[in-house]
């Protein structure tokens, strides 16, 4: 029995340990409370995309509480009103350390509009 | 498109379709919302062209798409181009006209038809769009459309209007500023005429402009005798 805690211990501790230094560093943006809880956003954020694009582009339904927009609003740099700028922006740290390709951003913008809309202004 | 295959498309929709198609009853899935739930289904956007009106060598609904859409304004046959200004000439008489050409948002639309992925589909409202989720450029619908309305984006691309996501990879054509119209706006190039050569606006609604004018003015449709019934017309041709 003595000897099981110990090797769990063992086990556990570089566990901790890794958790600690090797979390992605994240800007989170503007942040603020998100449209679902942290923990359910984590793992499903991609579902709520997927069922928004699809009311979007088929039907016309531009809701904006769940949009990629609305996402972008939030957690764009405060730096450079962008998710995907530097290795620290908030879809490319986690998309990383999950090395999880990231393609959303081949056609979408990942500015934040204000800021694009300041800098296309006439 | 015979009877036919009209019949057989219709009945393949059907067979795979049967379950999602009524969500209750009398209402259709695809018949949900379109920014504004009460048009649902009955609306028919469409543009009516004065052609008498258009002034030869005036670029500006194409430079306004241009802007608007996000497109380099180039003209090589790899740029990508929604929106062109032709010039005609009857060569018997010598009458020439200028005009603005982009997608017709067919009824039938053949871009629709020959997609092999469900990425080129008609909204309920007659808009004609590429799903470019759902596109794998092929490339069959470029082919397909009689009007030669659609590009390819050959190169990739960056810093695209938030609204109107564009890239490398898959086809494009006028969307009549879909992303306008959901707002209640009208499309770049009308807004941008000076001359007010493009009327656009609801062409089953009877109490719009554009349906009151279709009804009192002779107008034709481009290439009538596909029997595409396009939503875009033409005065003055
Ligand atoms: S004009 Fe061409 S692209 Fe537009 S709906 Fe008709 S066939 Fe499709
Ligand atoms: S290029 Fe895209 S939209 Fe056109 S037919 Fe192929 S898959 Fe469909």
């Amino acid at each position: 029995m003595k000897r099981l805690v110990l090797l769990l211990l063992c086990l556990c501790v570089p566990a901790v340990w890794a958790t600690e230094s090797s979390l992605p560093k994240i800007d989170i943006g503007k942040g603020g409370e998100c449209v679902k809880d942290v923990q359910w956003m984590r793992k499903n954020h991609m579902h709520l995309l997927v069922h928004q694009r699809d009311e979007t582009v088929l039907k016309g339904v531009r809701e904006v509480k769940n949009s990629l927009k609305n996402c972008i609003e939030c957690h764009a740099s405060i730096k450079d009103d962008s998710v995907i700028a530097r290795e620290d922006s908030f879809c490319v740290a986690c998309h990383k350390y999950e090395a999880v390709k990231l393609d959303c951003f081949e056609c979408h913008s990942g500015v934040r509009k204000s800021a694009w809309l300041k800098r296309n202004a006439k | 498109m015979s009877d036919i295959n009209l019949q057989r498309r219709n009945f393949l929709k059907t067979a795979a379709g049967a379950a999602m198609v009524t969500v209750a009853p009398g209402m259709l899935l695809f018949d949900v919302a379109h920014g504004n739930p009460q048009s649902v289904g009955k609306v028919r956007w469409g543009m009516l062209i004065d052609t008498a009106a258009c002034v030869p060598g005036c670029n500006d609904c194409v430079t306004a798409c241009n802007k608007e859409n996000g497109l380099s304004g180039g003209t090589a046959a790899t740029d990508s181009q929604w929106i062109r200004k032709i010039e005609i000439k009857d060569i018997s008489s010598g009458r020439e006209v200028s005009l603005p050409m982009m997608c017709q948002h067919c009824e039938s639309p053949p871009c629709v038809d020959v997609c092999p992925t469900g990425a080129s589909f008609k909204r309920v409202d007659g808009i004609v769009l590429v799903d470019k989720h759902r596109c794998i450029g092929c490339r069959y619908c470029m082919m397909a459309c009689p009007y030669k309305a659609r590009s390819f984006v050959h190169e990739p691309l960056q810093d695209q209007n938030p609204d109107v996501p564009r890239g490398k990879g898959t086809v494009e054509s006028c969307t009549l500023c879909v992303h306008r119209i959901d707002q209640g706006g009208q499309p770049a190039c009308a807004e941008a005429c000076a001359n007010k050569v493009i009327l656009f606006g609801d062409l089953n609604d009877p109490e719009s402009a554009i349906a009151k004018k279709v009804k009192s003015v002779v107008s034709t449709q481009i290439r009538a005798d596909l029997k595409l019934n396009p939503g875009v017309r033409y005065q003055g041709l």
